[in-house]
Parts: structure tokens; sequence; C-alpha cells
């Protein structure tokens, strides 16, 4: 069948039978939600739909529902995850397994309804997994994943999953979906039992207390060290989910054509695709071309992707987000993995298409460069003349 | 196979759904697809697009379509309109919901009376003619890859009863009339 990827998102975590769904109804929310509601009404998912009057509450309630050991859901888009931050920062630290789907819009003013990374990057030390789709396909097979990711014992962390707006969330294509008892057999019931935090009548506990400097250091290196363990477990859990699925899945990163690269490109979520077709492209007419597609964005895997195209001539990274003052998110990241430069390319912000000419001309830049010896800069690329 | 296809028509007269039908109809058929609406928002009655991809391989690409194959125009006045054939191929084609051959040279162009097949299955609303299922046929005639029965099968999905059978005649009469 051909889903888009908000109905995508809503078929598997119907299958992966959220017990609680908090959300804002009015926008910046998404067909998501509006899907789920529909599912819930017709009694086709068997769970409580919470409608809040703010994403900061959907959060508290989500919150609220895995701490009575409910595996709970929530999207939201741009403005709505950046008035929910506190309790985004409150899940992650609290350890509650929440999981979430971000349909990345470009953050205002001047109001814009369109496509970029900043919303979901600008979120990312608080303490949730994050990830990015690239199709339809994958966002169904991550909603279901993102649970077992999230409730897994060695990691009891959110999970929270970016779809490109329009591109991803608004286009349907081509998805199989699952059938319910290999969902169940491969995502059981959450275990209150296991969870961090658990509000049990029969053996009442207070949490969220005050905790003074003496043990803060301590009792947050509880969650780095929840996070070492993050890529082991996605890792796992993409395996088991390409054996009942009979898909392969992608768990940390996507390594495409790059074993022989002599320049690689590091892309994220919808467009890494067209950047795959501009390599075949590039190899067409003799450039040695690969991508790598990272899933995760935290834990952030750069020690993985170093072993892969640490040797390679020339390395490109796009960014579809920045951060003033610094530069574009990811391309700073993977610097800090890396010995020597990453040419730097900011496109498509505010929803600009990044075509496949595109991607191939910015390859075709970084390894020219690379080979006059040119120092690795930052490009905005296609970049309009001020009027 | 891959081809491109961009729809034009006015917001409201179901261009997004008839893209994501013949996609539908195209994976019922074994090929993959992708159905994609304007990035945007829609407002009645103003000229909107949808555009679709076909493959027989998986389509891992998410970029707009910059030069389609195929265009179809559901609003007869759209083909005064120059972006009806911009970044057309100069191989593509044109699908029109036309009485008569326009006076087009430099592309193939089949013309569907959508309008008059619409109104003959009473698929008319608020005095409209909803010429989606009819398009739909024809542009699955032209595409030349997508079976009857599956375009039966799309139409059922969305409509049953007596609505479902007038958007099969519909679509069917358009697939047989579209020269």
């Amino acid at each position: 069948m051909i889903l888009t990827g908000n109905y995508a998102v809503s078929y598997g975590v119907k299958v992966a039978r959220a017990e609680v769904v908090a959300a804002y109804p009015i926008t910046p929310q998404t067909q998501i939600i509006e899907k789920l509601a529909e599912l819930i009404a017709k009694g086709d998912l068997r769970a409580k739909y919470i409608r809040v009057e703010s994403e900061h509450s959907a959060m508290a309630a989500c919150i609220a529902a895995e701490a009575c050991g409910a595996r709970a859901f929530t999207a939201t888009s741009s403005h709505g995850l950046a008035y929910m931050s506190e309790l985004v920062f409150w899940a992650g630290m609290g350890r509650f397994p929440v999981t979430m789907a971000v349909v990345n819009r470009t953050l205002a003013p001047p109001w814009s309804i369109w496509n970029e990374h900043t919303d979901l990057l600008a979120q990312r030390d608080a303490g949730w997994v994050i990830m990015m789709c690239s199709s339809a396909q994958e966002a169904y097979d991550t909603a279901i994943q993102a649970f077992r990711i999230a409730e897994d014992e060695r990691l009891l962390q959110p999970v929270m999953y970016g779809l490109d707006a329009f591109s991803l969330s608004h286009t349907a294509e081509n998805v199989d979906l699952l059938d319910q008892s290999v969902v169940d057999g491969f995502l059981p019931k959450l275990d209150p039992a296991k969870l961090p935090v658990y509000m049990d009548p029969d053996n009442p506990i207070t949490f969220g207390n005050l905790l003074g400097p003496d043990a803060m250091m301590e009792f947050r290196h509880l969650t780095k060290e929840a996070f070492d363990r993050a890529p082991a477990v996605i890792e796992q859990v993409a395996q088991e989910f390409s054996k009942i699925s009979g898909r392969p899945q992608t768990g940390l990163f996507d390594d495409y054509r790059c074993s022989d690269a002599e320049v690689a490109l590091v892309a994220i979520g919808a467009s890494s695709g067209d950047a795959m077709d501009a390599a075949d492209n590039l190899r067409d007419r003799g450039v040695r071309a690969g991508v790598i597609r990272l899933k995760a964005i935290r834990p952030f895997p750069g020690r993985e992707v170093r072993e892969r195209i640490g040797g390679v001539k020339a390395i490109a990274v796009v960014d579809r987000d920045y951060s003033y003052g610094f530069g574009g998110i990811i391309g700073g990241e993977l610097s800090s993995c890396l010995k020597g430069g990453v040419h730097r390319y900011v496109a498509g912000l505010g929803g600009r298409d990044i075509t496949i000419g595109d991607f191939e001309g910015m390859m075709d830049d970084a390894l020219s460069k690379a080979e006059r010896g040119e120092d690795a800069k930052e490009v905005w690329w296609g970049l309009k003349e001020l009027a | 196979m891959f081809v491109e296809l961009r729809l034009h028509g006015r917001g409201g007269q179901g261009i997004v759904t008839a893209s994501e039908m013949l996609v539908e109809a195209a994976t019922i058929d074994g090929y993959y697809g992708q159905s994609i609406p304007i990035f945007g928002a829609e407002r009645r009655g103003a000229p909107v697009t949808a555009s679709a991809r076909i493959s027989d391989q998986p389509i891992r690409r998410h970029s707009q379509i910059y030069n389609p194959d195929i265009v179809a125009v559901f609003d007869p006045l759209f083909l005064l309109r120059g972006e009806v054939t911009a970044g057309l191929k100069d191989s593509g084609e044109i699908v029109v919901n036309h009485r008569t051959q326009p006076d087009i040279k430099k592309y193939k162009v089949h013309i569907v009376d959508a309008t008059r097949i619409a109104m003959e299955n009473g698929l008319v609303v608020a005095g409209w003619a909803v010429v989606n299922t009819a398009m739909l046929g024809a542009i699955a005639k032209v595409l030349g890859t997508i079976s009857k029965g599956a375009l039966e099968k799309v139409v059922r999905m969305r409509w049953s009863g007596d609505l479902g059978d007038r958007n099969i005649r519909a679509a069917l009469q358009a697939f047989g009339e579209v020269v």
C-alpha cells in the first residue's frame, strides 16, 4: 500500500500498542495525531487519547503515563517542540521511555511551515535518543522500534525521530505493514517493574525531589552510561526487526558505496536518498563517491563513521540546520570526531529543495578543493544575492 | 521504467487524491511510487499542482519534480498558463481535460472530455464537475502500465456503493476515450 510518512508513523504506533497518546491538536500538530485519534475513536487501537492544552502538557501527560507503566506516544513539530522543551528535558533526565515523532519544520520568525532540522537538533542535549527517518517505510519501522529501544533495560531513555516536513510527512509512498502478531512477538508489553520511576499505589514513593551538588554528578553519570550502551541496543533492535520484517534495517547509519570512495557526503533525513542517487551519477562519470546517511544523531556514531570514511580524500557534510555563531550542527559534530577538515554545506534552510544536482555539485566542490589543497570552509549552498 | 508526472488543477478538484490513486494503482500492479502534494497551503479554486513518480525500482529520492515526462491538466483553461509545460521534457506528453485537440505543436497532447464524463456519471458537487477519477483513467491509459483492474480497486478503496460505481465508470470511460 502507499502511505504518507505521517500515516506510516500512526500505523506503526498502532501496531506497537501505545497505551496513551497525549497531544495538543492545533497547529503545529501533524496528521500523525489526527489518524491516531481516528484509530482510537474507532476502537482499532485500545489507548487513552488525552487532548491537552499545549505541547508542554502533552509531554507532561506522557511522562505521567510512563510513570504509571503505560506506553506513551506524542507527536509535534517546530514551535510545538520548542514549547515542549522543558518537559523534553524532564523526560530525558528522568529516564521516562516516551517516544515521539517530530515533523521537522522551520522555527519562526519569519513564519514558515517548511522543512528544516534545527527544531529537532536544538533538543539534542535533552537525554533523548534522536533519529532521522529517510522514507515512509522507515518511519513505520522506526515508530515500532523506538519503543523497544526506549524500553530496553540497558537504556531506558526516551526516543524521538524526525520526518522532513512535506517531502516525507506528506509524500505517499510504498509501505509494507506488519501483522499484529509479528509485532507482538517483537515488542512485549511494557513491564513497569523495570522502569526507573514507577508509581505503584502498593509501594508509594516520591520522585523528582531536590538533589544537591553532592550527588547530581553521579546521577547524571548513570544517564551517560545508559547512552554508552545505546549504540549496541539500537543495532541489536535493528537486527531483530530485520528478521521479523524481512526488510534490512539501519541501526546507527548507512554506508552507501564508501569503501573505495574518494569523496564521501554525510547527510540525514529524506534527502539522503537523493544524495545516494547523486553518488551513483558521480560514479557514472568516474568519480568514486559515497554517502553516509546518519540515522542516529544521539547517540552520535562519530567513531563508527570515522572508521568508514576517516581516510577518504574529501568529506562533505550537508546541514539543513544552523547553530548561529558556530555553523551547521552535523558538520560541527562530525568535525569533532574526524582528523582534518570537513567541507561543510548549509543547504535547504526554510524548506528550499536540495536536488540531486545540488548534491553532485557539493561532492564535486569538496573533492576539487581537497585536490587543490584548499582549506575546508563553510558554504551556504545556492545562496542568492540580495537585490 | 521511471516516470515522473505533474498534475495541474484547482484547489478542491482532487488532484492530490488523483495522484495518490494513480500511485496506489501502480503499486497494486507491482510498481513503486511516490505521490507528492504541493508543499504548502492549498486554496480552493486557486491553481495547484501535485506530482508523482512511478518506477519498477524502489524510489529513494524525495526532491521535487522539475522535468516531468507527463503533465496532466484538469482544467482546460490552464493550457494557457506557461507553468503547465515548464520543465516538461522535450519527449514529454500532455493529458488534458479538453473537448478538442488544442493547438500545441511541441508536445504530444492527449485529450479526454473529463468534464462531460464526470457529468454523465453524476459526479457533480455544488455545480462543479468532479473530474479526478476520469482524469485518473485517462492518465492511466497514457501511462500504459496500469491495469483496469487496479484502477477499479483504488477507486473502490475510496468510495463504496453507488458513488464508487459511478467513479469507476468515469475512470474506465476516460480510459477508453482518451486519444
